[in-house]
C-alpha cells in the first residue's frame, strides 16, 4: 500500500518554494485564507474559470505550482477587484492573479488563454512603439499573433471606426525615448 | 480654478465623447483643465496583467509629468486610468523602497503633495453640487437613470479612497442637482467584463445583459457611467437600446451646451429618441 | 373553614390558549371556601402579584393557589408575594396547569378545561390542611474543603484564604499544580505556564488560611451544607516531610530508574524522587512499588544519605477529621487512553505522541530540556504532523463533545516547532477550527501566517509505520486531495476525559456525573457552578473541557459563591420535611435503611427513629416505608395526599 489513490498528494515532496515566491511576488499573505469561499461566491468571471480563486489559493499552499500557473483561470481575471474588496483576510487577489500571470510568462509556462494573453502583449506593444494605444495597430497586431478572426475584436473595432472612434493615424508621446528606457528597465528587471 | 488634466488615450478616440463633453462641461464651470505636458498611456489592464514594474513606472511618467505643472490636482476622467493611477500613488505613498526602484526608472522625485482624483469627484466634492446647480438651465426633468460606477472608481477603496464601495451615491446626487431621477438598484459596482469583450465577447454579453436588465427592471430609461470602457461594453453588447450616457454629458445637456449633438452622434445607440420624448432633445 | 383565593394565570397564550381560563375561574369561584376567584394575563408580573396582595386583604384570604406554569418557576415568587401581603408562605400553593396541562392537550381543549378546574380542586385540597410553617435556620462551619490541587483548586483556595476562610486543600499527587505543571507555554499570550503557576503554588504553601495535605484523598464525607464532616485519607510518603528539605541528595543515589508519568514516560524518575524538579511543596516522596527496600530490603541508600534522617520506610497512612461548611471539587482532567486508539498508532508507534508529552517535550525542564526530538532516534523532525480532534466530537466510536482547548494548543504546538525547527514543515490536520477566545483568533492567524503551518480540513484514516517514517493518510477536504504525508513526529490532540475515581468521589458527596463522567451542575446557565447538591461547588475541567483561563474564572466564581454562601450567620432552609410522631414510632429503622440523604438516624435511647432536619430533602421515602404510619411530611401529609388523589377519581 504504497501509492495514495489517483490523483492524491504526496505532502513532504510538494513545493513550498512555491507559496513563499507567490508571497514574495505577489506582496499578499495567502496563508491567512481560511477558505470561506466569499471570493469565488462574488467574483463575476468564476463561472468560466477552471479553478475558482479560492481553490487556486488552497493550491498554492499545498505547493501545486505547475496547476496553478497553467490555470486558465488566471488570464479569466479582469482585476474588478471584488474578492479583494470584501476578502475578509485582506487578500487581494486581483494582485495575485496579476503576479501568477507574470510567473507564468516569465517561466515559460505554456499559457491556457493564449488570445487573452496576446491581446496584453498587443496592447504593451502598442504603447512601446507610441507611448500611447493606438486601437487600429494595437487590433491588427492582436489577429495577427492570435488569428482570431472573431468578430468580438474585429468586430467592435469596425463598429467604433466606423463611428469615427477610432482614429487612422496614431498619437505619439514626443519624448519616446522616456518611454524607450522605461520599457527597456522594466523588461531587463524581470 | 486651474487644474492638471489627464485625458488618457481613448478621451481621444473610444469614448471621444467623453473628453468632450468634459472639457465643455469645464469651460462652463470656470475650471480650466491643463492637459498634462507629454502625457502617456497608464498602461492600461494589459501592463499589471503582465509586468508589475511597468504598471508602475507608466503611472509614475504620468505623475511625473503633472507635477511638473505645480497644480495640486491631477484630475483624470476614465476609471481605468484613475485606477492605474491611484495604484501607483499608493505604492508611491506606502512602499519606500518600491517608490526608489521607480523614482529611479522615471527618473523623477515623487511629492505626495498632488492629489490625483477621478473627474466624478472633483466635480461631485470639490467644485461641489451647488456650483453645478448654480449651471443648471435646463432641469433633466422625467429622466430616470440608472448610475453606474463599475469596479475601477470604488474598488479597492484603500487605494481609491472614493465614495463606499458596495453603494456609492456621488453620482445619485449629481443627477439629482441635474432634475434627472436616479433609480435604486444593486448592480451599480458589478463588473462589466472590462477588456474579455475583446476575447470572449459572449461572457462580456452574459455580465453586460444582467446589468441592463437589472437597470430596466429598477425603472431606467439610461444608464450613466464614468469609464470608457464600461460605456463601451454596455452600449456594443446590449439588444435593449438603452442609451449609456457619460455623466457629464448629461451635465452637458443640463447646462444647455450647444455642442451636445456632436457628442450623441458618436454614441452606438443614440440618445436622441429618449430625449426627444422627454422634451429634452 | 379557610377563606381561599384561586388566581389563575393566561401564561399570555400558553395556557389560555388551550384553557378556558374564564370558565375555570367562574366555576371554581362557585366552590364555597373559594371566597376569589380570577384570571389574569400574566401573574408573576407586578401587576398580576399585586392582585393577589390587595385580595388577601380585601378578602382577609387565609390560603391561596395560583394556577399557572411549573412550581420550579414561580413557587419562590408567588410565595415572596403572600408574604408581603401578611400571609404565611407555606399557604400558597402552586398548581401547575401549563406543563402538566395546556401544553400536553393543545388538541383537547375541553378536556384541558376540565383537567385545569381539576388540578386547582385537588390544590384547594392540599391548602385547606397546610400548617404555617417558617424556614428551619442551621448554623454553619465557615471552613472549605477543595479538592485537587490544580490551576482550578489552587484559584479556588487562595481566593477563599484570602476572603478570611480557612481551607483545606487536597491533593491526590506529592505536589500542586496538576497538569497545568507539564504545560511549556500557554496560549494566546505564550506566557510560560510555569512561572504563573510557582507564584501561585507558593503563596498557597505559605498561606495561614490554607491547610496543604498532598497524597490525600477525601475518604468519608457525612453532613450537609454548612455542616459537613470529613476524613481525609493521607498516603504515606515514607519520607517525614517536616524535615526533608528537598536537598535531593536520596535522588542522586537512589538506583531504581524507571518512566516518568509526569514526563508522558518521555524521561526517567527514580523511585525516591520529587514529582518534577522544582515542585511545590519540595519535598520527596517514596514509590514503595518501585523501590528495592519495600521488596526485598535490599537498599536503604535514601535513608543513609539523608542529612536529616526524613527517610521514615515505616511511616503509616493518616486519617485526619475536619469540619467544614462547603466543598469544591476540583478534580481535573485526563487525557483518552491511548490503548483505544488503534488507527493512529498510539501506543506503538514510539513517534506517535500526545499533546500532553509534545508539552513536556517543549518545556524547558522537561525530559529533553526543551528541544524537539523523536522518541525513536533522537532526531530533530522535519516534518510534522499534528492531528485535532483525536477521540474527541466521534459520537460512535469516542466522545461526542468538542475537548475545547486542542485547537489552540496545536496551534501554539505548531508555532513552537516551527520557530525552534525553522526548516520544518508542520501541518495540522484538523475538522474545524475553534477559537472563541479572548485574543485566540488572532493567535491562531498570525500563528499561520508567520509560521507557515499547513492546515489540512479533514481526519486522518490511518497513520502506520514505513521507510523509518510515520505515513499519515488524510484528505483535505478543500481540494478533496487524498493526502499522504511521510512525518518524523505526530502528535496526537486527544480528547479530555474526567479524571480518575471522579464517579466515586462524587457518589460519596452526592454529587451527579454525566454519562462521560464530567460533574454535572445545577443549572447549564445560572447554577454553572453548583452542584445539584447544596454546598457542593465545581471548578476546572472535573465539570466539562476548558483552558486555563475559563477555569481559573469558574474556580473564582465558585469561590465567590462559597463566600456569599458562608457570610451569613444561618441557614435558612425549606421546612417541607419529614417528621416523627414519636408516640407511633416503634424503632424498626426501615427508615434509616430507606434514606437516601442519611437524614434518619434511631435514637437508640428513646428507642424511636429521628429526622436530620438539615439533611432531609422532603422526598418522602422513610413515609412511605414506614410500616406504622409513624412519620409524615410537612404539609404533604397522607390525608392531604389522599383528599387531592381523591379529586381525581
Amino acid at each position: 500500500m504504497k501509492e495514495m489513490w489517483e490523483g492524491g498528494l504526496r505532502l513532504g515532496e510538494g513545493d513550498f518554494s512555491f507559496l513563499e515566491e507567490v508571497r514574495r511576488r505577489s506582496g499578499e499573505h495567502l496563508d491567512l485564507c481560511y477558505q470561506c469561499m466569499k471570493c469565488t461566491a462574488g467574483c463575476p468571471t468564476a463561472p468560466y474559470m477552471d479553478i475558482k480563486p479560492h481553490q487556486l489559493i488552497r493550491m498554492i499552499q499545498m505547493g501545486r505550482r505547475g496547476e496553478v500557473l497553467g490555470s486558465g483561470a488566471i488570464w479569466f481575471c479582469v482585476y474588478c477587484q471584488t474578492c479583494g474588496t470584501r476578502c475578509p483576510n485582506e487578500i487581494h487577489i486581483g494582485v495575485l492573479m496579476d503576479a501568477l500571470r507574470e510567473m507564468a510568462v516569465g517561466e515559460g509556462v505554456e499559457v491556457k488563454e493564449r488570445r487573452i494573453h496576446l491581446l496584453h502583449e498587443a496592447f504593451i506593444q502598442s504603447v512601446r512603439r507610441g507611448g500611447r494605444v493606438h486601437e487600429v495597430t494595437m487590433l491588427m497586431d492582436y489577429v495577427l499573433r492570435s488569428r482570431d478572426l472573431m468578430k468580438d475584436s474585429l468586430g467592435s473595432g469596425v463598429k467604433l471606426f466606423l463611428k469615427g472612434k477610432f482614429p487612422l493615424f496614431p498619437s505619439f508621446v514626443k519624448e519616446r525615448e522616456e518611454i524607450r528606457r522605461i520599457f527597456e528597465r522594466c523588461t531587463k528587471k524581470q | 480654478m486651474r487644474v492638471s488634466y489627464f485625458p488618457g488615450c481613448t478621451d481621444r478616440s473610444s469614448s471621444m465623447e467623453y473628453g468632450l463633453s468634459t472639457e465643455e462641461v469645464f469651460r462652463v464651470l470656470g475650471v480650466e483643465l491643463v492637459e498634462v505636458e507629454d502625457w502617456n498611456c497608464c498602461g492600461a489592464a494589459a501592463t499589471h496583467s503582465l509586468n508589475r514594474l511597468l504598471s508602475l513606472c507608466l503611472p509614475a511618467r504620468i505623475i511625473s509629468k503633472a507635477l511638473g505643472s505645480g497644480l495640486s490636482w491631477l484630475v483624470v476622467p476614465c476609471a481605468g486610468c484613475f485606477s492605474n493611477l491611484k495604484k501607483t500613488e499608493y505604492v508611491l505613498r506606502n512602499d519606500e523602497k518600491e517608490r526608489r526602484v521607480v523614482e529611479e526608472i522615471v527618473g523623477f522625485r515623487y511629492d505626495p503633495s498632488l492629489e490625483i482624483l477621478a473627474l466624478l469627484d472633483v466635480v461631485v466634492n470639490r467644485i461641489g453640487l451647488d456650483r453645478i446647480d448654480e449651471r443648471v438651465k435646463r432641469p433633466l426633468k422625467g429622466l430616470k437613470v440608472a448610475c453606474y460606477y463599475g469596479c475601477a472608481l470604488v474598488r479597492h477603496p484603500k487605494v481609491t479612497g472614493f465614495d463606499d464601495p458596495e453603494n456609492p451615491q456621488a453620482m445619485e446626487r449629481l443627477m439629482r442637482t441635474l432634475g434627472a431621477q436616479p433609480v435604486e438598484w444593486s448592480y451599480k459596482v458589478d463588473c462589466c467584463g472590462a477588456d474579455l469583450a475583446m476575447t470572449y465577447g459572449s461572457i462580456v454579453s452574459q455580465m453586460v445583459g444582467r446589468i441592463l436588465s437589472m437597470a430596466v427592471e429598477a425603472g431606467a430609461q439610461a444608464i450613466v457611467t464614468s469609464c470608457g470602457l464600461c460605456q463601451m461594453n454596455l452600449e456594443m453588447r446590449q439588444e435593449l437600446g438603452l442609451p449609456v450616457f457619460y455623466f457629464t454629458e448629461l451635465m452637458g445637456l443640463a447646462f444647455d451646451v450647444e455642442q451636445r449633438e456632436r457628442w450623441w452622434a458618436k454614441h452606438l445607440i443614440s440618445p436622441r429618441p429618449l430625449l426627444e420624448s422627454l422634451g429634452l432633445g | 373553614m379557610r377563606r381561599l383565593g384561586v388566581f389563575i394565570c393566561h401564561c399570555g397564550v400558553n395556557i389560555a390558549g388551550t384553557v378556558d381560563v374564564k370558565k375555570v375561574a367562574e366555576e371554581i369561584g362557585k366552590i364555597e371556601d373559594v371566597c376569589h376567584s380570577i384570571d389574569y394575563i400574566y401573574m408573576c408580573s407586578e401587576p398580576g402579584q399585586q392582585l393577589i396582595r390587595e385580595a388577601i386583604q380585601e378578602k382577609q384570604l387565609e390560603g391561596v393557589v395560583v394556577a399557572c406554569c411549573s412550581p420550579s418557576m414561580h413557587e419562590n415568587t408567588f410565595r415572596k408575594a403572600v408574604k408581603t401581603a401578611g400571609m404565611n408562605p407555606y399557604l400558597c400553593e402552586i398548581a401547575n396547569i401549563r406543563e402538566q396541562c395546556s401544553w400536553v392537550h393543545q388538541k383537547e381543549k375541553e378536556e384541558a378545561t376540565r383537567k385545569a378546574m381539576e388540578i386547582i380542586q385537588a390544590t384547594l385540597e392540599k391548602v385547606r390542611r397546610n400548617e404555617e410553617l417558617e424556614p428551619l435556620a442551621m448554623s454553619i462551619n465557615r471552613n472549605v474543603l477543595v479538592i485537587g490541587g490544580g490551576i482550578a483548586g489552587m484559584t479556588a483556595s487562595l481566593d477563599l484564604a484570602q476572603g478570611g476562610y480557612e481551607v483545606f486543600l487536597v491533593e491526590k499527587g506529592p505536589a500542586l499544580g496538576g497538569h497545568m505543571a507539564q504545560l511549556s507555554k500557554t496560549f494566546p499570550d505564550l506566557s510560560p505556564a510555569f512561572p504563573n503557576l510557582l507564584a501561585k503554588a507558593l503563596e498557597i504553601v505559605s498561606h495561614p488560611k490554607i491547610e496543604l495535605f498532598c497524597c490525600s484523598e477525601l475518604e468519608e464525607v457525612k453532613g450537609y451544607v454548612g455542616n459537613f464532616e470529613i476524613i481525609i485519607h493521607k498516603k504515606a510518603t515514607y519520607v517525614d516531610w517536616t524535615r526533608c528539605n528537598g536537598c535531593a541528595r536520596c535522588i542522586e543515589v537512589c538506583p531504581v530508574e524507571y518512566p516518568s508519568s509526569f514526563d508522558r514516560e518521555l524521561g526517567m524518575r527514580k523511585a525516591v524522587d520529587f514529582l518534577y524538579p522544582n515542585c511545590v511543596p519540595k519535598r520527596v516522596k517514596v514509590t514503595p512499588t518501585q523501590c528495592r527496600y519495600f521488596q526485598d530490603r535490599s537498599c536503604r541508600k535514601c535513608e543513609e544519605v539523608c542529612p536529616e534522617k526524613a527517610i521514615q520506610f515505616d511511616q503509616k497512612d493518616e486519617r485526619i477529621h475536619r469540619k467544614v461548611g462547603a466543598i469544591v471539587i476540583a478534580t481535573g482532567f485526563d487525557l483518552f487512553p491511548k490503548e483505544r486508539l488503534g488507527e493512529y498508532g498510539y501506543g506503538e508507534i514510539p513517534d506517535v505522541i500526545d499533546g500532553l508529552a509534545f508539552e513536556r517535550m517543549l518545556s524547558p525542564d522537561g525530559p529533553t530540556r526543551g528541544k524537539i526530538l523523536r522518541p525513536s532516534d533522537g532526531r530533530v523532525p522535519k516534518e510534522m504532523v499534528f492531528i485535532q480532534c483525536v477521540a474527541s466530537r466521534d459520537p460512535d466510536r469516542y466522545m461526542p463533545y468538542c475537548s475545547r482547548i486542542c485547537c489552540m494548543y496545536t496551534a501554539k504546538q505548531a508555532k513552537m516547532y516551527k520557530e525552534q525547527v525553522p526548516d520544518g514543515q508542520p501541518y495540522v490536520f484538523y475538522m474545524d477550527i475553534r477559537s472563541d477566545g479572548k485574543g485566540y483568533e488572532e493567535f491562531l492567524q498570525k500563528t499561520i501566517e508567520e509560521n507557515g503551518v499547513l492546515y489540512l480540513r479533514g481526519r486522518v484514516s490511518r497513520v502506520f509505520q514505513e521507510d523509518g517514517k510515520v505515513k499519515v493518510w488524510g484528505v483535505d477536504t478543500l481540494t478533496g486531495k487524498g493526502i499522504e504525508i511521510g512525518a518524523d513526529l505526530v502528535v496526537l490532540a486527544t480528547a479530555i476525559i474526567p479524571s480518575e475515581g471522579v464517579k466515586e468521589l462524587a457518589a460519596k458527596l452526592r454529587a451527579t456525573v454525566d454519562k462521560h463522567g464530567f460533574l454535572t451542575e445545577a443549572h447549564i446557565k445560572l447554577y454553572p457552578v453548583e452542584s445539584s447538591t447544596k454546598g457542593i461547588y465545581l471548578a476546572g475541567c472535573g465539570q466539562s473541557p476548558k483552558d486555563i483561563t475559563d477555569t481559573v474564572s469558574q474556580a473564582s466564581a465558585t469561590a465567590g459563591k462559597i463566600q456569599a454562601l458562608l457570610s451569613t450567620d444561618k441557614l435558612f432552609q425549606d421546612p417541607l420535611i419529614a417528621y416523627v410522631d414519636e408516640t407511633v414510632c416503634s424503632g424498626c429503622g426501615i427508615c434509616v435503611e430507606i434514606c437516601p440523604y442519611e437524614a434518619r438516624e434511631m435514637d437508640y435511647r428513646r428507642g424511636i427513629s429521628i429526622v436530620h432536619v438539615a439533611l432531609c430533602q422532603g422526598c418522602g421515602a422513610c413515609i412511605a416505608s414506614c410500616p406504622n404510619f409513624a412519620c409524615e411530611l410537612r404539609n404533604s401529609s397522607s390525608v392531604q395526599t389522599l383528599r387531592m388523589v381523591d379529586t381525581f377519581i
